[in-house]
């Protein structure tokens, strides 16, 4: 796993955040609804969230991505949804996971179509109503030899 | 077309995390785009995956066209007693397909 | 090294890589993908492995034997075997690859209609008899019979070719380990095939990997089995002696 850095618990408005919490004149995009359709009322914090996926990727139709979250996976104290976002996409939204403590960790792992270089963003949501957030910029490249077979 | 392949240890201790890798053969056609003669080409992708154990749901899936074809799904669970994992992927289409592995929990 | 101009203009100016010997596909890949490549559990290609199973064990007709039925278990009974392919067939003296030598048993020995060319159930039957030879050093025959073919099959591999004017050499001998566009140029030897390639979504042959290098120099996209291709393989098998089956490999 490759980590997202320091983990703050009091949490650092992130890009996810930044947006949220800004209220904008224009029409929210569809990543923008999709993020909100997720945090609801939370204002997401960066951190808890671990993205280990390849920086450049030589194919957008399959990136491998695992996504692991801190958190105890207790009764009281678990992670219940994981969503993850590519803003590039044309629907944004492109997984979503439920969770139980009954996980004993919280990883989970799937391959991810990207439309070209762009940021992808993690939301996890707790049990507690918290929102953790985490992201990760992925460069894909083109193909030389495109298949006329 | 449409197969799966799962790998998971058949036996664990009681407590432990077990991780459950699968890969299902699935084109996840996005749809909503022209074809060749102009015709629009259908979303046909797999929407659901769902996973229990003991018939009890412990991880679920919502799948967007922005996953991949044949996509691969990773993730855990904890040992509990020796019971029936049954994973179930669903597509646009209605149908299910099933996998069902036993894992036997010692201790 | 000079470079046709053509290729200078496709290619990144990286230094040249001292080739002198055939490497594997895999030495060419990515970290990424040679993980993928060798890790079963995430693997798409296995699923094709697995349908080929099935259709191994599958009774075709009434009164037809599988491949099961014949030929037993083939974890045993066609290991090996892709190792030795394309070879001359003794009865006709055509050189057949592993998927026409398929097609053979299932037309002459199983009585049924050819499953065709990159049909899902040749390709799964193919991948499954591959793996049987993974990691099994190649070693197929060039002498006697197998002669002429290995001979028009290295011709056309140094033979310019296409709008652009280049050989399969000038790409695959000369510039391997450079990069063309976002490509690593391997040494192009086919043992990773039937492959799983990620710009295909899919697992397909070797022949359709050589049809995309024809489209990719304009030139000539010849036909599925066709002989050109057939003798390319050969060709293709024989510089790749003693290197390791890949397939099913994962690609690009
Ligand atoms: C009726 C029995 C029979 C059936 C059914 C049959 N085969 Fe064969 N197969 C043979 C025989 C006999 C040979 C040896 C031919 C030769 O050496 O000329 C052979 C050869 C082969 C070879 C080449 C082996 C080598 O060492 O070069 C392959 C590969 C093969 N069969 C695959 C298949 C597949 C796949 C099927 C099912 C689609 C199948 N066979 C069905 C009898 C059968
Ligand atoms: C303009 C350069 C170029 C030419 C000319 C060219 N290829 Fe390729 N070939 C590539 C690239 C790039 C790839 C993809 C990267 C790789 O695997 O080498 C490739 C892939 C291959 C592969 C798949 C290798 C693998 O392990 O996946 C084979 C086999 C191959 N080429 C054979 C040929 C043959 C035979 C010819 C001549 C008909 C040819 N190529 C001509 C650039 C070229």
């Amino acid at each position: 796993m490759t980590g997202t850095g320091t983990v703050s618990r009091r949490g650092i408005v992130t890009g996810a955040a930044a947006l949220l919490a800004t209220p904008r004149a224009s029409r929210a995009s569809p990543f923008e609804e999709a993020l909100k359709a997720f945090a609801g009322e939370a204002v997401p914090r960066a951190g808890r969230v671990s993205i280990d996926v390849p920086p450049i990727s030589e194919s957008g139709n399959s990136v491998p991505i695992t996504i692991l979250v801190e958190s105890p996976m207790t009764a009281t104290d678990h992670v219940k949804t994981i969503v993850v976002l590519a803003e590039k996409n044309p629907h944004p939204q492109i997984a979503r996971f439920h969770l139980s403590p009954r996980a004993g960790k919280a990883q989970v792992s799937t391959t991810i179509r990207l439309a070209t270089s762009q940021r992808v963003t993690v939301l996890a949501g707790m049990s507690d109503g918290s929102v953790w957030s985490g992201e990760k910029d992925v460069v894909v490249t083109l193909s030389a030899c495109v298949d006329g077979g | 077309m449409f197969n799966a392949r799962v790998t998971m240890k058949p036996e664990a201790a009681k407590g432990e995390i077990v991780e459950i890798r699968t890969v299902a053969r699935h084109p996840m056609e996005r749809g909503n785009y022209p074809d060749a003669a102009g015709r629009m080409v259908p979303r046909m992708i797999i929407h659901s995956f769902r996973a229990t154990y003991g018939g009890e749901e412990i991880f679920r899936m919502e799948l967007g066209p922005g996953v991949s074809a044949n996509p691969y799904i990773a993730f855990t669970t904890v040992a509990t007693e020796t019971g029936d994992i049954v994973l179930e992927w669903t597509d646009d289409s209605g149908f299910t397909l099933t996998r069902t592995l036993r894992l036997t929990v010692a201790g | 090294m000079r470079l046709p101009a053509s290729l200078a203009a496709l290619l990144l100016i990286l230094p040249a890589a001292t080739a002198a010997e055939i490497r594997p596909g895999r030495d060419f890949l990515s970290p990424e993908l040679r993980a993928l490549q060798e890790d079963e559990a995430r693997h798409p290609g296995m699923l094709w492995v697995e349908q080929g199973e099935e259709v191994w064990r599958r009774t075709p007709a009434l009164d037809k034997p599988s491949c099961a039925g014949c030929h037993g278990d083939a974890a045993g009974t066609m290991r090996g075997v892709a190792t030795r392919y394309p070879m001359v067939d003794r009865a006709s003296g055509r050189l057949l690859n592993l998927e026409l030598r398929i097609e053979q048993c299932r037309m002459e020995r199983q009585g049924q209609p050819a499953f065709g060319y990159e049909s899902p159930e040749l390709l799964a039957l193919t991948a499954y008899i591959a793996y049987q030879s993974r990691s099994l050093p190649m070693t197929v025959r060039i002498d006697g019979a197998a002669a002429p073919f290995f001979d028009a099959g290295r011709a056309f591999f140094h033979e310019r070719q296409g709008q652009l004017n280049l050989a399969c050499s000038q790409c695959h001998d000369d510039n391997a380990g450079r990069r063309l566009r976002g490509d690593v140029i391997s040494n192009g030897v086919g043992t990773g095939f039937p492959a799983y390639r990620l710009e295909w979504n899919a697992v397909g042959s070797l022949h359709r990997r050589l049809r995309a290098c024809s489209l990719g120099v304009r030139a000539v996209q010849f036909d599925y089995g066709s002989p050109d291709y057939l003798n390319l393989e050969l060709y293709l098998a024989w510089r790749a002696r003693g290197l390791p089956m890949e397939a099913p490999a994962v690609r690009r």
